[in-house]
């Protein structure tokens, strides 16, 4: 008999201005023991499902048809007594961010025992022991000292340990987990995939994954479930997915792995941008005097050298200083040591000279939300450049040279007179590539320029700044966290950690013979998160 | 818990606005230009004025606001001791904007016409015709014709009552609240631009400028205005500028703080770091991306501003520290109406006529507060 049984489940999002169908129809079956993912990118439906579940949607949502039958009991429409007894008690979930699913007042043991003595009615005295014995089954180091601590005095993946003691405090028959590691750095997204597996072992609990990574499902989950525009399109077995997809969905979500190799360089190509010893140090301040006590080194004597064409590839974890290193760069962050880019000396270029050269040098930035102003039109955000460094061309060459660099990043000139909010992710993303290269740059530093964004749209957008450094001979300097993208682009690559370089090299060498021990787990651990494993 | 909402608000959000979220890249390869379908195309004071609109509370109170407003402008016009139109002997008059002596009209006197003396009506009458605003008292008209001491109650002729000066409490109240609004909008304007002037300097260059910029401003915020006012009032005349001008040097301080924490928070946007990464100047960046931002927080505020300022020249006027006796305003009539207990037109009026704008003007500032919320504009896409 079935643990978890969703039939039919259609949800809709009412609001004023209209009807969103989040789910149409959704079959979905969890077997006790069983390891069932659900994937799908973003607005796919499949966090609503996991919701749906214990019931979480939010006020707006409708239930219009199914039923949602857990060990046999309805728990759609059921009455909130029932479904406080099985949320957190015999259904535990983990959410995906660890930084704000923990409250940041309340200790680790609050946190746990809070759930214990709501559901088992346990004493605080054993409340505790029973969370010290599951921070331990969480392989939390030091667990008598963590009791005490605050979410904040822990890491990313130490919370989502915590998530994950608490979800697992009263047993559960069903664990869902809903992108559990997608906050985390590669290395620990490994280790905390590692322990939700060998829990699983171990109290024969039930699994539900919902991850956009097909990774993960391919190393962990035994069914599958693929999702789109609230649709269950194609499930079964993961060895049967994976190796003779059916729907046509299924077939692009495998294709959109990051593919394809470096751009070979030309020998003598010329040195484009040379640093030399770079260092950012920001100082620590203490007492009444401001007295600097010491410096947090978010880059600490880092020299590179990028010549035309070329890709580097910076990668790291959190933390590792690779985005400073790239604001350093663009003068954006103070600095000290040299930074040459085309025999010019950046570090001490008079204002004026600068400005010239920034034309050559361009940015893409992470978040297309954020790196674009809400209040101008995509035209007004793409034209930026050239009312800095052209101010006397007449209004329709820039239309014109607008339209043009729309046109090269893949979007429609007709949408220029749109607002950012108008575009998806990815088509956010690309007008944030022809803000940079309307100038016909030299170089563009691009700092995870994927990570935001879906598969098949990062897959696209890799295929596009490919086709972009072909056609204009263009460098970049890739920093990523995604060995796999990275891979996918870079020439040579550089790893980071701590605010130095660890290792540096062709692209080829570090991928078959790492030398450094942190490259190689970096490595281990991406290759689980990858397919092509 | 909240980010694993993300998704199902997202979605939520997508319904809420006309965003084109869901196909995006996933279609674009085939049809780039069909992923963003033809959706309401509206700009951001499109959809903000479509918000507002939403809010039928708001919606009305502007429309009320708006009416009034537009009634008290040309109060010279709606209550005034002259008439709007004189025809006497074949030629037009306009006695409003003009002043004509008496003999004009054919009278005995070189001074100006007293138009609501009988007998200059009787003259006028003879050659032409006169058409008198609707109420014919001005603020300052003192009414003879009472049949009993003033302050007089409502009657046919002064529907509102007179003052203890017997003077048309409706015409004082048309007077005075055009000029509490026009000063209150002057005041907000001025001491909000200033106010965003500071916070924006404060904020963008931060570090000594910021420090010493808020030093001042603390010391310059201890520093009680009544009394200084209780001292200016008895050494210059308060006339409207006078007073705007005082009360300005003390009220641009609200708005720094917000505007500064604006900005500073604008700075680091990664919008901002492409635009510096862009060669974009100072100037530019201030003008093009930061301030856009602080502008919507300071929007909202406005109204909120708006009302403070009302309430102030009130409690001015209240206490005998505002404009020179005889000018007309609502704080005097709420000092008339204490001081005249037997008189409850007086208190009752001024009471009305203050909470009723107070409410207008408060209920628009919750609509422009909603319609300005970004996650309503943008559909919460951050």
């Amino acid at each position: 008999m079935s643990l978890l049984d969703i039939e039919n489940l259609a949800v809709q999002f009412r609001s004023s201005e209209g009807v969103i169908k989040a789910l149409r129809g959704v079959d979905m079956t969890v077997n006790p023991g069983e390891t069932v993912a659900v994937v799908g990118e973003s607005g796919s439906g499949k966090s609503v499902t996991a919701l749906s579940v214990l019931q979480l949607l939010p006020a707006q949502a409708h239930y219009t048809s199914g039923s949602i039958r857990f060990g046999g009991q309805e728990l759609l429409h059921a009455k909130r007594n029932v479904l406080r007894g099985v949320r957190g008690g015999r259904i535990g979930m983990v959410f995906q961010e660890p930084m704000s699913s923990l409250n940041p007042l309340h200790t680790v043991e609050q946190q746990i025992s809070e759930t214990l003595t709501l559901h088992q009615g346990l004493s605080k005295r054993a409340a505790r022991e029973r969370a010290l014995s599951l921070l331990g089954r969480v392989r939390l180091p030091n667990p008598e000292r963590r009791l005490s601590a605050y979410p904040h005095q822990l890491s990313g993946g130490q919370r989502q340990r915590v998530m994950i003691a608490m979800a697992l405090a009263n047993e559960p028959e069903l664990l869902i987990a809903d992108e559990p590691t997608t906050a985390l750095d590669v290395t620990v997204q490994a280790q905390i995939l590692d322990l939700l597996r060998e829990l699983q072992k171990d109290t024969g609990m039930a699994l539900m994954l919902i991850t956009h990574d097909l990774g993960i499902v391919r190393h962990t989950a035994e069914q599958v479930y693929v999702m789109t525009r609230g649709e269950v399109v194609e499930h079964g077995p993961s060895a049967r997915i994976f190796s003779a997809p059916e729907h046509p969905y299924t077939r692009k979500l495998l294709a959109a792995e990051p593919s394809g190799t470096s751009t070979p360089l030309n020998a003598d190509a010329k040195t484009l941008l040379k640093a030399d010893d770079l260092k950012v140090w920001f100082p620590v301040q203490r007492g009444v005097l401001r007295r600097i006590v010491g410096h947090v080194k978010a880059v600490d004597g880092v020299s590179i050298t990028v010549r035309e064409g070329q890709t580097l590839g910076i990668v790291g974890e959190s933390g590792s200083g690779k985005t400073t290193l790239g604001l350093a760069l663009l003068q954006l962050v103070p600095s000290r040591g040299d930074v040459t880019f085309r025999g010019h000396d950046l570090q001490r270029a008079r204002r004026g000279d600068l400005r010239r050269l920034r034309k050559e040098l361009q940015v893409v930035f992470q978040d297309p939300y954020s790196s674009l102003s809400p209040r101008l039109t995509a035209f007004e955000i793409v034209e930026e450049g050239l009312r800095v460094h052209q101010p006397g061309d007449p209004y329709a060459a820039r239309r014109e040279r607008v339209a043009q660099a729309l046109l090269e990043v893949g979007l429609e000139p007709r949408m220029m007179d749109r607002y950012p909010h108008e575009f998806s992710g990815g088509q956010r993303q690309r007008l944030a590539i022809a803000r940079a290269i309307v100038l016909k740059p030299r170089l563009i530093i691009l700092d995870e320029p994927t990570s935001a964004l879906d598969m098949t749209i990062q897959a696209q957008i890799i295929g596009l700044l490919r086709d972009l450094q072909q056609q204009h001979g263009l460098a970049y300097i890739f920093i990523s966290h995604d060995l796999r993208v990275v891979r996918a682009l870079a020439n040579d690559i550089l790893v980071m950690k701590d605010g130095v370089v660890l290792e540096a090299g062709p692209a080829q060498r570090i991928f078959d013979a790492p030398q450094h021990e942190y490259t190689r787990a970096l490595l281990a651990a991406s290759l689980i998160s990858g397919t092509t494993s | 818990m909240s980010p694993d909402f993300s998704e199902v608000q997202g979605s939520v959000q997508d319904a809420a606005t006309p965003v084109i979220q869901p196909e995006g890249d996933v279609t674009s390869g085939a049809a780039l230009g069909a992923g963003v379908p033809a959706a309401p195309r509206l700009s951001l004071a499109g959809r903000r004025w479509g918000n507002f609109r939403a809010n039928r509370r708001a919606y009305v109170s502007l429309w009320i606001f708006m009416v009034l407003f537009a009634l008290t402008l040309p109060a010279e016009l709606v209550a005034n001791d002259k008439p709007l139109l004189v025809r006497y002997n074949g030629a037009l008059y306009f006695p409003v904007f003009k002043g004509y002596a008496e003999t004009t009209f054919g009278g005995d006197f070189e001074s100006e016409a007293d138009y609501r003396d009988p007998f200059v009506q009787e003259l006028i009458k003879e050659g032409g015709w006169l058409l008198w605003p609707p109420v014919r008292f001005s603020f300052d008209t003192v009414n003879y014709d009472l049949d009993r001491p003033s302050p007089a109650p409502p009657s046919r002729q002064n529907l509102l009552g007179t003052d203890d000066q017997a003077r048309d409490v409706l015409a004082r109240v048309l007077y005075g609240f055009r000029v509490s609004i026009l000063f209150a909008l002057i005041l907000t304007t001025l001491s909000s631009a200033v106010g965003i002037a500071a916070g924006a300097v404060q904020g963008y260059f931060g570090g000594w400028v910021d420090l010493g910029f808020q030093r001042f401003i603390e010391i310059w915020g201890g520093i009680p205005t009544l009394y200084l006012l209780i001292i200016l009032s008895s050494l210059v005349r308060t006339t409207f500028w006078v007073l705007l001008g005082f009360l300005l040097l003390f009220s641009w301080m609200g708005l720094v703080g917000l505007v500064r924490a604006e900005v500073l928070r604008a700075r680091n946007f990664d919008f901002v770091r492409a635009a510096r990464a862009l060669g974009v100047s100072n100037t530019g960046i201030m003008l093009r991306h930061v301030l856009p931002n602080a502008l919507v927080a300071t929007l909202t505020f406005l109204p909120f501003t708006l009302v403070g300022a009302v309430g102030i020249l009130a409690s001015l006027d209240f206490l005998g520290f505002g404009f020179p006796g005889g000018a007309p305003s609502l704080g005097e009539l709420l000092n008339q109406g204490k001081r005249n207990l037997q008189a409850p037109w007086l208190g009752l009026t001024g009471f009305f006529v203050l909470s009723v704008m107070l409410s207008l003007l408060v209920f628009i500032g919750e609509g422009v507060r909603d319609a300005f919320d970004v996650r309503k504009t943008f559909g919460g896409s951050r």
